[in-house]
C-alpha cells in the first residue's frame, strides 16, 4: 500500500548520525523545511565508533563538551611498538574527549529539532526517483511504502549508504581502502592511564592497522581493531579473531567483562572525487570522510555534514539544484578538509609499507614532535628528506621506501 | 552461489553494503538482505566482514 505525501520538503537528510545531524542543525537555522529519516530504531546506536573527538572539533564546530556525554577527559595517547616498547605523549591540557555517543547525537538530535527539524526513525529509503525537478523517496515503514518528497537529498547514510547510489552517484568502497573494524566496549579493565589514548601496532596484533584501548572512565573503555580488510583473506582471521587473540595477552584486560559489542566497516581512503549529483550532496561515512591514518570520522563528518547543510542552504534560496550549481561543494570540502586528508592517505601508504623491525627502529629514534609531522604531512619533501636521511641512514630498506614515498 | 549471511554471527554493521560492488546487499535495521539475482560471488563483503558472517 502506497501512502502520498504532499509535503515538498526543501531537504531531506538521510541518516541522523554526526554528518545528518549537523547538516540538520546547519539547515534548520537557516529556516529551511528539513526532515531528517534514519533506517534505525535508537539515534547513536549501535556504535560503528571508538568515540575520540579531539578539541580542534569542538571548535570548529563551535560546541562544548557537555559531562552528560564527554565522558573521559583526553591529554595524551601512548604508542605500543610491536616489541613493546611504549612512546608516551602527555601534555597538562584536555586534548579531546571520549564521548558517550548514545547521549551525544541524542544531543545534536535536540539541538536540531530545537531549531526546526524533524526527525523520523525505522523509516528506511527503498527508491528514489527524480521528477519534475524533485526527488520522490519511498520509505519503507511499518510494512507500507510511503512517499515522500524535497528539492534536495542529503546522502549521510554511512558506510552501507545506498541513497547516493540510488540517485546515480558511485558511492561504493574499494576492498583496499576499507578497513575491518570490531570492539569491545569493556569494564573492570586495569593498568592504562586513563586520561591517554592507548594505540597498539604490529603484524601480530594487527595486520596495517592498529588495536586501541579508548577509556570512558572507571575502570571502562572501547577496546578495539581496525584491519586492512584484505587481510582476512590471506590470514582466515577475522577482526573479532585478531582482537580475541590480542585480549588474552593483556594482563590488564583479559578479566575485564564485555558491556558492549560493536563493528563496522572503516572507509580509510579512496575519497569520492564527486560528492553531488543532481539534487544531491553527500556527507560523513557515506562520502568516505574518514582520516585514512587513524580512521576517526566523528568530527570530519560533522564538518562535511555542516558543509552540506550550507551548500543545501544556498541551493535552496536560490532554487538551484542541478549538479552544475551544487558542484562547489566538493571543491570548497577539499579546500577545508579533503587534500589534508589526500596527505595523511599519502602517509598512510607509506606507514603500510614498513615491517615491525621498521616500526621498532622507528620508534627508538624518531621523536613524538617528528612522528606527528610525519603523520600531518606537514613537512614539505625536502624536509622528510632530511628527517629521513639523518634517522634512517642505517637501515638501506627504509631509505628505499622513503625515497620511492617522496617521488611520487 | 550467492553469498549468505549467517543471521547469529552477524553484527549487523552494514561494512558489507558498503564494498558490495553490485550494490547487492541492504541493511535493514538489524538483518542483512541479500539480492541473489545481483550477487556475482566476488567475496568482497566475505573478506570485509569483521566477524565472519558472510560465507560463499
Amino acid at each position: 500500500m502506497m501512502i502520498g505525501n504532499e509535503t515538498v520538503y526543501d531537504a531531506i537528510i538521510v541518516g541522523a548520525g554526526p554528518a545528518g545531524l549537523s547538516a540538520a542543525l546547519e539547515l534548520a537555522k537557516g529556516k529551511a523545511n528539513v526532515l531528517v529519516l534514519d533506517r534505525k530504531q535508537e539515534i547513536g546506536c549501535p556504535k560503528r565508533c571508538a568515540e575520540g573527538l579531539s578539541n580542534r572539533y569542538f571548535t570548529i564546530m563551535k560546541i562544548k563538551p557537555k559531562k552528560e556525554w564527554a565522558v573521559q577527559e583526553i591529554k595524551g595517547a601512548v604508542l605500543y611498538g610491536p616489541n613493546g616498547k611504549q612512546v608516551k605523549m602527555k601534555q597538562k591540557n584536555v586534548m579531546g574527549y571520549v564521548l558517550e555517543r548514545k547521549m551525544f547525537e541524542k544531543d545534536l538530535a535536540i539541538e536540531s529539532v530545537k531549531k526546526g527539524a524533524k526527525i523520523l526513525l525505522k523509516h528506511q529509503v527503498v527508491a528514489a526517483v527524480r521528477e519534475n525537478g524533485i526527488v520522490k523517496l519511498d520509505v519503507e515503514v511499518n510494512n507500507q511504502i510511503k512517499q515522500f518528497k524535497a528539492k534536495i537529498i542529503l546522502a549521510c547514510d554511512g558506510i552501507d549508504s545506498l541513497v547516493a547510489r540510488m540517485m546515480g552517484l558511485n558511492t561504493k568502497n574499494n576492498l583496499n581502502d576499507t578497513d575491518s573494524g570490531y570492539q569491545y566496549e569493556m569494564t573492570g579493565i586495569s593498568g592504562y592511564d586513563e586520561n591517554c589514548l592507548h594505540l597498539f601496532f604490529g603484524t601480530e596484533v594487527a595486520p596495517r592497522g592498529y588495536t586501541w584501548i579508548f577509556p570512558k572512565r572507571d575502570g571502562t573503555a572501547n577496546v578495539g581493531i581496525g584491519i586492512g580488510a584484505y587481510v582476512s583473506a590471506q590470514t582466515k582471521l577475522t577482526a573479532k579473531d585478531y582482537l580475541d587473540r590480542w585480549i588474552e595477552t593483556q594482563p590488564g584486560l583479559k578479566d575485564g567483562s564485555i558491556i558492549e559489542v560493536n563493528a563496522g566497516g572503516i572507509p580509510v581512503g579512496g575519497f569520492l572525487e564527486k560528492m553531488t549529483a543532481d539534487n544531491l550532496l553527500v556527507a560523513g561515512d557515506a562520502g568516505h570522510m574518514v582520516d585514512p591514518i587513524h580512521g576517526g570520522g566523528i568530527g570530519i563528518a560533522m564538518e562535511g555534514g555542516r558543509l552540506s547543510g550550507t551548500f543545501a542552504l544556498k541551493a535552496i534560496k536560490s532554487n538551484k539544484f542541478t549538479d552544475d550549481s551544487i558542484s562547489g561543494y566538493t571543491k570548497e570540502w577539499f579546500n577545508i578538509r579533503g587534500n589534508l586528508l589526500k596527505k595523511r592517505l599519502k602517509s598512510r601508504h607509506l606507514l603500510e609499507q614498513l615491517t615491525d623491525d621498521d616500526f621498532n627502529y622507528l620508534a627508538e629514534s624518531i621523536t613524538m614532535d617528528e612522528a606527528l609531522n610525519i603523520g600531518n604531512g606537514t613537512l614539505s619533501k625536502t624536509q622528510m628528506a632530511i628527517l629521513f636521511t639523518k634517522k634512517l641512514i642505517k637501515r638501506p630498506g627504509l631509505v628505499k621506501i622513503m625515497m620511492k614515498y617522496l617521488s611520487e | 552461489m550467492a553469498v549468505k549471511n549467517n543471521a547469529n554471527k552477524c553484527m549487523y554493521c552494514g561494512a558489507c553494503v558498503g564494498v558490495c560492488p553490485v550494490s547487492a546487499i541492504v541493511l535493514k535495521d538489524t538483518r542483512i538482505v541479500i539480492d541473489e539475482k545481483k550477487c556475482i560471488s566476488c567475496g568482497a563483503c566475505v573478506k570485509i566482514c569483521p566477524v565472519g558472517a558472510m560465507n560463499l
